[in-house]
C-alpha cells in the first residue's frame, strides 16, 4: 500500500519508474509489439527513452496522474522489455515494446496508429525515431478484412498464370487529353502488357476530367482484349478530394467494366479502408500507389519503415502496392526489399534480421497483396528482376515500354517475350542469373522489337548505395 | 490473329520437347496436372473441357505427354492447353497453364459496342468461332 502511495504521488517521476519499463515481461501471444530504432539526446539513458515511447504510446503523460488508480492501468500500460544497442550505429538503440491487445479498435489502421506513431515521433528526449517493425497478433488481424481480392483471386480472374504481370504508367504522366492518353493504353495492352496504369497524379485536371479519361481507357482496354483474346486492364486513379467524389469515380468505373481501380497512399488509412471494403463488395482489384511514402520510410533513424507501411496495408486492405524494383530508378537494397516481399505475399513470415524482419508473422489466412515493381526497369534486366524478385509481382516498364524507338506496341511486345523466354528458361533449369544477357539475346534474334529495346538501354542502370538498408549485413545494392 | 492467353503464348509455338520441360518443371514442383481443349477460347470461358482428370503424385512427364498427344490427335484443331494444380495453402489454385495446340486458323472476337446514356459504351466479346454451332466451329 505504501508502494502504491508512493507511486501515485503528484509531480514528475521517470517513466521506467512508472511501469514502462518491464525487462522480465514475457509478451503474450495477444500482444501487439512494435520495434523502435531510438536515438536518445544526448544525456538521456536509452532504457528511459525506451520507456518514455512505450508510455507516450500508450497511457502516460509528462507526469503522475491519480486517476490511473481508477483503471486496470497495470494492463494498458505499453511496456518496453528490450533495449539493445543497433550494431555499428553507436548512439541508436532497438527497444522492444508490448501493447495489450485491448487498447486497440478492432479493423481500424487508424486506431492502431494513432496509438503507435501518434505522438512519439516529435518528442523532445530523442533525437530521432523510427518504427522498423510490428508483430501483429492473430487476434487481432482476424479483424482486418485484408485485400479485397489478393493474389491467387487476381490471377484466376485475369486467368494468368506462371509469370509476373506487365504493367506500365501512362507518360507523360500529366498533359495529354484523354483521347490521346487511351492511345497509349491501347497501343501498350495489344502489344503484350496485361495492366496500363494511371499515374498518382492523374486525377481530374484541366487537360483532362476523369469521366473522359474513363470512357477512353475502357474502349482502349475493351478494343485490346478483342484483339488478344486475354483479360486486359488500366488501373483508373480513383484518388480525389473527398470519399464521396472517390466512390463517385469508382462507381463510374465499375458500370463501365472495369476490373482495376486505384488509390494513392495519400488519401489517408481510412480513406483506404473504406475503398478496400468498396473494392470487395464490387468484386474490383485495388491497386495503391505508395505516393508520398518517401517522406516517411527513406531515412534509416528517423520515421517508418516501407516494411510497416507494407504490413498495414495488407491489413487495411488493398491488393497491389508498390513495393521497390532493387535494380532501378527508386531506392531499394536487395534485402530491406525481399523482406518487404514476404511481408506481402507469405502465409508466414518468418522472422530474418538480414532482411530487418524482426518477428514471426502469422499471417492468419489474409489474403496476399501483389507487389508491383516500377521505375526504371526495362526488357534486359528481366533475369534480374525474376531472381530477385520471383512470380507473383507487377513489373511496370513505363519508359521502357512508352519510349521503345519502334513504338509502343514494340516496347510491349519486347517486354512480353524478354519475360516469357526467361520464365520459360528457368523452368527449363537454365542458371537465368548467369546466362540471361544470352538468353535475352537468342530471343532476340527472333524478336526485332526485344534486339530494339536491348540496343536502346543496354548500359542503363541506376548504381547508387541505397538509404534503407538492413543492420544485421552490410550490403550494397548490386546491378 | 493469335491468342495470346496462357504462359508462353508470344514464344513461338513450343515443340514436344519443350512441352515435355514444362511438365517436368511443374512434376518437381509437385503439381498435378491437367489436359483441357476447347472451341471457344473467349477470355471469360474458364471452364475449358477436361480430358480426363488432372494426374496427381507423378514422377515422369511420360504420363501426361501421352495424354497431350492424345488430345491434340482427337481435337487437332481446337486450343489445347497444359494446366498445373498446386494443393499448397496460401495458394491452391493454377501455377502454370500454356497452350499447346491451336487451330490452323484463329477467327478471334468480335467487339460489341452497345451504346447507352450519355458517351457510355457497353461492351461484349464474342468468339467468332461461337457463331456456328458446337461440332462445327473451325471447319
Amino acid at each position: 500500500m505504501a508502494e502504491q502511495r508512493e507511486r501515485y504521488q503528484a509531480g514528475v517521476m521517470p517513466y521506467a519508474q512508472m511501469g514502462y519499463w518491464d525487462p522480465d515481461y514475457e509478451p503474450l501471444d495477444t500482444d501487439v509489439i512494435a520495434l523502435f530504432r531510438i536515438t536518445p539526446q544526448d544525456g538521456v539513458d536509452p532504457v528511459e527513452a525506451a520507456a518514455a515511447v512505450a508510455g507516450e504510446s500508450s497511457t502516460a503523460t509528462w507526469t503522475v496522474v491519480w486517476t490511473d488508480r481508477l483503471t486496470a492501468c497495470d494492463r494498458y500500460r505499453a511496456k518496453a522489455y528490450r533495449v539493445e544497442p543497433v550494431p555499428g550505429a553507436p548512439g541508436q538503440y532497438f527497444s522492444y515494446i508490448a501493447y495489450d491487445i485491448d487498447l486497440f479498435e478492432e479493423g481500424s489502421i487508424a486506431n492502431l496508429t494513432a496509438s503507435i506513431i501518434g505522438n512519439v515521433f516529435g518528442f523532445k528526449p530523442l533525437k530521432a525515431l523510427r518504427l522498423e517493425d510490428m508483430r501483429i497478433p492473430v487476434a487481432y488481424l482476424k479483424t482486418f478484412q485484408g485485400p479485397p481480392t489478393g493474389i491467387v483471386v487476381e490471377r484466376e480472374r485475369l486467368d494468368k498464370f506462371g509469370r509476373p504481370l506487365l504493367g506500365a504508367t501512362t507518360k507523360p504522366k500529366l498533359g495529354l487529353s484523354s483521347k490521346n492518353y487511351g492511345r497509349v493504353v491501347y497501343e501498350a495492352l495489344k502489344g503484350g502488357l496485361d495492366f496500363v496504369k494511371d499515374d498518382e497524379n492523374i486525377n481530374s485536371q484541366p487537360f483532362m476530367h476523369w469521366r473522359d479519361r474513363f470512357l477512353y481507357c475502357m474502349e482502349a482496354v475493351n478494343k485490346a482484349a478483342a484483339a488478344t483474346g486475354e483479360v486486359k486492364g488500366h488501373y483508373l486513379n480513383v484518388t480525389a478530394a473527398t470519399m464521396e467524389d472517390m466512390y463517385e469515380r469508382a462507381d463510374f468505373a465499375k458500370k463501365l467494366g472495369s476490373c482495376i481501380v486505384m488509390i494513392d497512399l495519400v488519401i489517408g488509412y481510412t480513406a483506404i479502408q473504406s475503398m478496400g471494403k468498396w473494392a470487395r463488395r464490387n468484386d474490383m482489384i485495388l491497386h495503391l500507389h505508395r505516393a508520398g511514402h518517401g517522406t516517411y520510410t527513406r531515412q534509416k533513424t528517423h520515421g517508418v519503415s516501407f516494411r510497416v507501411i507494407a504490413k498495414w496495408m495488407r491489413m487495411a486492405g488493398v491488393d497491389h502496392i508498390h513495393a521497390g524494383t532493387v535494380v532501378g530508378k527508386l531506392e531499394g537494397d536487395p534485402n530491406v526489399i525481399k523482406g518487404i516481399y514476404s511481408t506481402c505475399r507469405d502465409s508466414f513470415t518468418h522472422k530474418n534480421l538480414e532482411q530487418g524482419v524482426f518477428f514471426d508473422q502469422d499471417w492468419a489466412g489474409l489474403r496476399k497483396v501483389m507487389p508491383v515493381a516500377s521505375g526504371g526497369i526495362h526488357a534486359g534486366q528481366m533475369h534480374q528482376l525474376i531472381t530477385y524478385l520471383g512470380e507473383d509481382v507487377v513489373l511496370q516498364f513505363g519508359g521502357g515500354t512508352i519510349g521503345h524507338p519502334q513504338g509502343i506496341q514494340a516496347g510491349a511486345t519486347a517486354n512480353r517475350v524478354a519475360l516469357e523466354t526467361m520464365i520459360k528458361a528457368r523452368n527449363e533449369g537454365r542458371d537465368i542469373w548467369n546466362e540471361g544477357p544470352e538468353i535475352l539475346a537468342a530471343a532476340a534474334r527472333w524478336c526485332a522489337p526485344l534486339r530494339a529495346a536491348l540496343e536502346t538501354w543496354k548500359d542503363v542502370t541506376f548504381n547508387y548505395q541505397s538509404t534503407d538498408t538492413a543492420d544485421f549485413v552490410p550490403t550494397a545494392t548490386v546491378v | 490473329m493469335r491468342i495470346t492467353q496462357g504462359t508462353f503464348s508470344f514464344l513461338p509455338d513450343l515443340t514436344d520437347e519443350e512441352i515435355r520441360a514444362q511438365i517436368d518443371y511443374a512434376i518437381e514442383q509437385g503439381w498435378a496436372i491437367g489436359v483441357e481443349y476447347t472451341d471457344d477460347p473467349h477470355p471469360r470461358n474458364f471452364y475449358w473441357e477436361m480430358w480426363g482428370n488432372p494426374q496427381f503424385d507423378l514422377h515422369n512427364s511420360a504420363g501426361v505427354m501421352r495424354e497431350v498427344l492424345a488430345c491434340r490427335e482427337k481435337h487437332r484443331n481446337l486450343y489445347v492447353r497444359v494446366i498445373a494444380f498446386d494443393s499448397t495453402r496460401g495458394f491452391e489454385t493454377t501455377r502454370l497453364s500454356f497452350i499447346v495446340n491451336r487451330p490452323a486458323e484463329e477467327p478471334g472476337f468480335l467487339l460489341k459496342r452497345h451504346e447507352v446514356e450519355g458517351r457510355h459504351i457497353q461492351y461484349t466479346l464474342e468468339s467468332y468461332a461461337t457463331q456456328a454451332p458446337a461440332g462445327r466451329r473451325y471447319e
